[in-house]
């Protein structure tokens, strides 16, 4: 009798879960509830069409599946609270919707800096309105940019303001390479020297102490005092899951929702979590609990997630093969598997880091991910490693 | 099943290769190529191929 699931979150990942709940069987109501006024979205062009100006929502829009077209959605909405034991969420205008299965997605937010200066010029991009109120101030003329970050996000901006003939662009990391978390040392020092050549300027080893200026931002101090003259600052400085609204409920919420390997949360058969939210068990590396903010990992999650909640059964073991990407300026990184694991091994397998080249990240002399910068040739390439890096029985890691 | 790839949006990621290698390829210059009309069988990698596109450019039609 009107069973209904409800979906916390209307990004990729709670669209991509009811289209899958409908593909698992799933006809009773689905209730999606998002913060944002838009219906789900492509977030990747974000950094790079969107702020150039080349991509229209319309051409970011998900064409939701014929299946979801009887959902419910409301948008512009949070949900505020969760009473897992009854079955309820509350949404913040007091509306109080039960549910029979809840989907946790409601995703991350951007992290800000926390110092002391004025707030007016300083943007994040995670959301069309942020992309679209940073792409009116990086084009004012004579703008100066700093970018605080030299992660995919902010390597990807900086990219993205040069291209539009923004003159200054700093991007400040305390690490001495950008990318370098993920990447490490290899990849960090070639791409260092591509942004360079095409005009990116870099303050590495250098964090952030505070800003300039009186009602908005002049500029930004760094750790050693100096100052970057800046009208427009981009905070890159990673994301903070969105789960203040699960709290009292017992789920371990430490980073993101801890799920067990079929993504349910706090052991309950009614709760399942999805996107990068999520902190679930990768049965193919060390069983560790991760959150993986990747593109693919909405719809991943959702397809397992719905299958747990429907079938109301372990739908088998979860191991998703990670993979990203990231535009840059005019070249491509592709990466396949968890080159993160294997920083400490990190081999040329074709090419060179001066052109065109496929890196190979080892852990205990076996590859556990390959990242390909540059053109189509080293691209395939990747392409035939993830075949191998898809067949390698699990991972089992002591670190 | 009539499958369109907007060609305007594809950037030659590949991803739709992986899930529907049957429906899709990328030729020697790395572009890619698609059957506009597989078989009805092929349905869920070809949906699987939409959803993994990073441009969202395949739109499965009837």
């Amino acid at each position: 009798m009107n069973a209904r699931i409800v979906v916390a979150g209307a990004s990729m990942a709670g669209l991509r879960a009811a289209e899958q709940l409908r593909a698992a069987g799933w006809s009773g109501a689905i209730t999606l509830v998002g913060d944002e006024p838009h219906l789900p979205y492509n977030r990747p062009p974000l950094s790079k069409e969107v702020l150039a100006g080349k991509a229209p929502f319309e051409s970011l829009a998900f064409r939701p599946r014929a299946s979801v077209s009887d959902v419910e959605w409301r948008l512009g909405r949070t949900v505020v609270a969760a009473g897992l034991d009854e079955r309820t969420v509350r949404l913040d205008d007091g509306t109080e919707l039960s549910y029979d299965g809840l989907v946790v997605a409601t995703g991350m937010r951007p992290r800000r800096l926390n110092c002391p200066g004025p707030k007016a010029g300083r943007h994040t991009v995670r959301t069309l309105d942020d992309a679209q109120g940073l792409r009116e101030a990086l084009t004012r003329p004579g703008a100066r940019v700093v970018v605080v970050g030299a992660g995919f996000i902010g390597c990807e901006v900086a990219a993205t303001a040069v291209g539009l003939g923004v003159a200054e662009v700093t991007v400040v990391d305390p690490l001495p390479l950008p990318m370098a978390g993920p990447l490490g040392e290899l990849l960090g020092r070639a791409l260092l020297k591509r942004h360079e050549e095409r005009g990116v300027r870099f303050a590495l080893g250098a964090g952030v102490a505070g800003f300039t200026g009186g009602d908005r931002v002049t500029g930004v101090v760094l750790s050693d005092g100096s100052v970057l003259p800046a009208d427009v600052v981009v905070e890159s400085v990673g994301s903070v899951a969105n789960t203040e609204w699960l709290e009292g409920n017992g789920l371990d919420l430490t980073d993101g929702v801890l799920t067990d390997a079929c993504l349910r949360a706090g052991g309950r058969p009614d709760v399942v979590a999805v996107g990068d939210v999520a902190r679930f068990p990768n049965a193919r590396y060390d069983g560790v609990p991760r959150r993986v903010e990747h593109w693919c990992i909405p719809t991943d999650t959702a397809k397992h997630a719905a299958k747990t909640l429907v079938a109301d059964a372990a739908p088998g073991p979860f191991a998703p093969l990670p993979s990203f990407w990231s535009d840059q300026h005019d070249f491509r990184l592709q990466s396949f598997g968890a080159p993160v694991l294997g920083r400490q091994d990190v081999r040329v397998l074709d090419g060179d880091p001066e052109g065109d080249v496929l890196v190979g990240y080892h852990h205990d002399d076996r590859l556990v991910g390959v990242v390909a910068l540059g053109g189509q040739a080293v691209a395939a390439s990747a392409a035939r490693y993830r075949a191998e890096l898809l067949k390698q029985p699990a991972l089992t890691m002591t670190v | 099943m009539k499958v369109v790839v907007d060609m305007n949006k594809c950037q030659d990621h590949g991803q739709c290769v992986f899930a529907a290698p049957d429906v899709f390829s990328l030729d020697d210059a790395g572009h890619l190529a698609y059957v506009s009309d597989p078989d009805d069988a092929l349905r869920d990698e070809v949906e699987e191929a939409a959803d993994v596109c990073p441009l969202q450019a395949i739109r499965i039609e009837a």
